[in-house]
């Protein structure tokens, strides 16, 4: 049976995302703007390297004892009152929410940004029941109101410009069209506000969550969150089961690092703690707090030391924001819910190599997202080992990866056999040196795909082995 | 602007800090040393490899070239096949068992010996010993002529305004980028001058321009631009895998620009004799 035909597609995709130019100029634009700002945040690099250095210790050490700090931040949750779900797949997830939602005979969800709910589709299975789930976060809104998809983590509508958006709410929401940034925005606005007090339910992320007081953390610049987490009678936050950390003062860098690697912030509009639902002594505040914990997948990376290391990711963009293959192609062109060197790190976990397997290839490993990752992600060595995985037999043990050998050639396997065996043995690579030298004016102009871009290289008349054999003698 | 550590461009890109002051360079000039000539070098850009060889002979220098060596394996490590990697690599290892420092004018292949081989043999302790000893005293060549060598350059060409192209390992790995721009500072008539997005990847990235066409060609269609819109008569490189990529891409696009090997062009100012790199 053939994999479905992703592979193909991605490259379809990447294909055409290059050749459009107007979203080519937006999203290096974007990019620019993003990496200009993170860089204002950092001005002192020694300092920079200490804080990564230390964030990569707190997430570090926190998943190291991921188990006990799970528990540990169920007992405390419960002990505040808040209820813990714990969900292995997406659809588990789902039916958790809808248990909740048909349990208050909910008809409209309001949601703050939540990259675990575009996990989930949250949004098309509630629709699916009958319950309208409305974004909330400006970006969110946008693309939902576009009938798409997010392109970036932090920044769900950046492949769009202003004008785009104008002509989407002068369609959608019947508004005259201006292109004035602050009057879309209070667009958008208005009509939200609405919706949070008609709302019956509030979705919300987590950035952190706290395991030694029970609390969740939630950082957001509109005050949306607080208003979907608060407003409405039921909050319901959705997150991976990595985003334990062990107390309060483990977010403190770990804070300081997202804010400033994702939007060049020193901090956030809102920081929000969530520590139980409203007491009784308290005027507002939901009166039901649910968290879900999804796993989806990060138990697979979790149970490898290098692959483990995916799960420190604290999901500020940066990689993404630097990457020279997102910039050129954008967030939709990945297929998959988390673009950029994150996604293809995270996505194979998630979705299994078999739907993933062309995402690591899609690097030429120049390490930016390395460079920049503030809890210090070897990207470009774990997407190398993505490939090892992508390329092993299918039945090879011991397994580490659903999907292991998606891309599994005994035909390019063979290939770099011969690799090896003139590269091991001196007297063939000399040969063969020879034939390429010698025979360089037969260097067909056309070589596959390297051509389209480029002209056929030539070997030099004679190569360095000979030149130094020549200049140095035999060594 | 010539220490290399941060760039006024308004181009929104930066540089890494220099990862070179962690690394500490030997007193002494040594008497002798190997050169990786690499092998993309090899084929398409000898007389590179020569130029590097006269510039470190200029220094007092006797250079062994192991006859028998090829790869780094780099090719097979990066597409993920790690063991017959691993195999190019130990054939190599045995080549260079002298203690003499081995020069690589390339900042990849020096990573790849510097710092992937470590990972290659981390399951074999026997060998990682010898690894280990390979990587420190491994050096990329504009690292080990100003650091080591301490070289100085006396200027004998005409005033020329250059481009610098620094492959992504010399700038991440090796953190070789400060030296290329300290070396061709000493040149007195040579003026470096920023390209936009200086510090984005060329597009080049092994087997992936390969695989992956369209992102790979847009890539390299933004630095060629980039290159020809810096103002520069001449590009300059010390990674022969970039070379290939940017002049195929010159040379695809009916660019008179080409870009020459680090070597080559400081041998040539210097008033060495070279042999050209213009290929
Ligand atoms: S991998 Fe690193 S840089 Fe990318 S989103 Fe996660 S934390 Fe940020």
């Amino acid at each position: 049976m053939n994999a479905p035909a992703i592979p193909m597609t991605f490259k379809c995709r990447a294909h055409d995302a290059v050749h459009d130019a107007q979203l080519r100029r937006n999203f290096r634009g974007a990019m620019d703007f993003l990496m200009a700002k993170r860089a204002a945040q950092f001005p002192d690099g020694d300092e920079l390297e200490r804080l990564r250095s230390f964030g990569n210790a707190v997430r570090a050490r926190a998943l190291s004892k991921l188990p006990e700090l799970l528990e540990r931040l169920e007992t405390n949750l419960t002990r505040n009152g808040v209820k813990v779900h714990w969900a292995e797949t997406v659809d588990e997830a789902n039916a958790i929410v809808h248990d909740i939602v048909r349990a208050h005979e909910a008809r409209q969800v309001i949601k703050g940004k939540s990259m675990v709910s575009e996990e989930m589709e949250m949004n098309h299975y509630l629709e699916g029941h009958g319950v309208d789930c409305l974004e909330s976060d400006m970006g969110e809104f946008i693309v939902q109101l576009g009938n798409e998809k997010p392109s970036h983590i932090i920044m769900p509508a950046i492949h769009l410009n202003a004008g785009q958006v104008a002509s989407l709410f002068h369609d959608k929401l019947e508004v005259d069209y201006t292109e004035d940034v602050d009057r879309l925005i209070q667009i958008g606005r208005e009509t939200l506000r609405r919706k949070f007090y008609e709302a019956d339910i509030g979705v919300s992320g987590v950035n952190f969550a706290v395991a030694e007081t029970g609390s969740l953390l939630l950082v957001e610049n509109e005050g949306n969150g607080r208003m979907s987490t608060t407003v409405p009678p039921v909050h319901i936050a959705v997150t991976g089961i990595e985003k334990v950390v062990e107390n309060l003062r483990d977010v403190v860098p770990l804070l300081s690092l997202l804010t400033r690697s994702a939007t060049g912030q020193p901090i956030t509009t809102y920081v929000n703690v969530i520590s139980g639902p409203r007491k009784a002594e308290e005027l507002d505040g939901p009166q039901e707090v649910h968290l879900v914990l999804l796993d989806n997948g990060r138990s697979q990376a979790f149970a490898d030391s290098e692959l483990r290391q995916t799960l420190n990711c604290i999901r500020c963009g940066a990689c993404m924001n630097h990457c020279p293959v997102y910039t050129r192609i954008g967030g939709h062109a990945y297929g998959t819910v988390y673009p950029g060197p994150i996604g293809k790190i995270i996505t194979p976990h998630m979705l299994g190599l078999e739907a993933t397997k062309d995402l690591p290839s899609a690097s030429s490993l120049c390490g930016a997202c390395g460079e920049v990752c503030p809890v210090k992600i070897p990207i470009p060595a774990i997407l190398r080992r993505l490939r090892e995985e992508n390329v092993r037999a299918p039945d090879d043990e011991p397994r580490h990866m659903r999907g292991q050998g998606s891309k599994y050639s005994r035909a390019e396997g063979l290939a770099w056999k011969g690799w090896r065996l003139l590269n091991t043995s001196p007297r063939l690579y000399r040969l063969f040196n020879l034939a390429a030298t010698r025979l360089s004016a037969l260097t067909p102009p056309k070589l596959g795909p390297w051509t389209e871009h480029h002209s056929a290289p030539k070997a030099a008349p004679r190569s360095l082995h000979e030149l130094a054999r020549e200049h140095l003698g035999e060594d | 602007m010539s220490n290399g550590t941060s760039n006024t461009a308004s181009n929104a890109t930066r540089l890494a800090p220099p990862l070179a002051a962690a690394r500490t360079y030997p007193e002494q000039k040594p008497s002798d040393v190997y050169l990786f000539g690499t092998c993309v070098l090899d084929l398409f850009f000898p007389d590179a490899g020569m130029d590097a060889i006269r510039l470190l002979e200029r220094e007092g220098i006797r250079v062994h070239f192991p006859q028998g060596q090829s790869c780094c394996g780099q090719p097979a490590y990066t597409s993920g096949y790690t063991d017959d990697a691993r195999e190019v690599a130990r054939a190599q290892l045995a080549l260079f068992a002298r203690d003499w420092p081995v020069v690589v004018p390339s900042g990849s292949c020096a990573g790849m010996f510097r710092h992937h081989y470590p990972e290659l043999f981390a399951g074999e302790p026997d060998t990682l010993k010898q690894v280990d000893a390979l990587s420190a005293r491994t050096y990329e060549l504009a690292e080990f002529l100003l650091e080591v060598c301490k070289i100085r350059l006396e200027d004998r060409g005409a005033p020329v305004k250059v481009a610098l192209h620094t492959s992504c390992s010399a700038r991440r790995e090796m953190g070789t980028h400060v030296h290329g721009r300290a070396l061709l500072a000493q040149l007195e008539q040579v003026e470096r001058v920023d390209h936009d997005h200086e510090s984005e990847c060329c597009g080049f990235g092994g087997t992936f321009s390969v695989r992956m066409p369209d992102i790979a060609g847009a890539m390299v269609r933004d630095k060629t631009a980039a290159l020809k819109g810096s103002g520069a008569a001449e590009v300059v490189s010390a990674d022969c895998g970039c070379l290939l990529n940017i002049n195929g891409a010159f040379e695809k696009q009916y660019e008179r620009l080409r870009g020459e090997h680090l070597a080559s062009f400081l041998l040539r100012r210097s008033g060495g004799k070279a042999d050209g790199g213009q290929s």
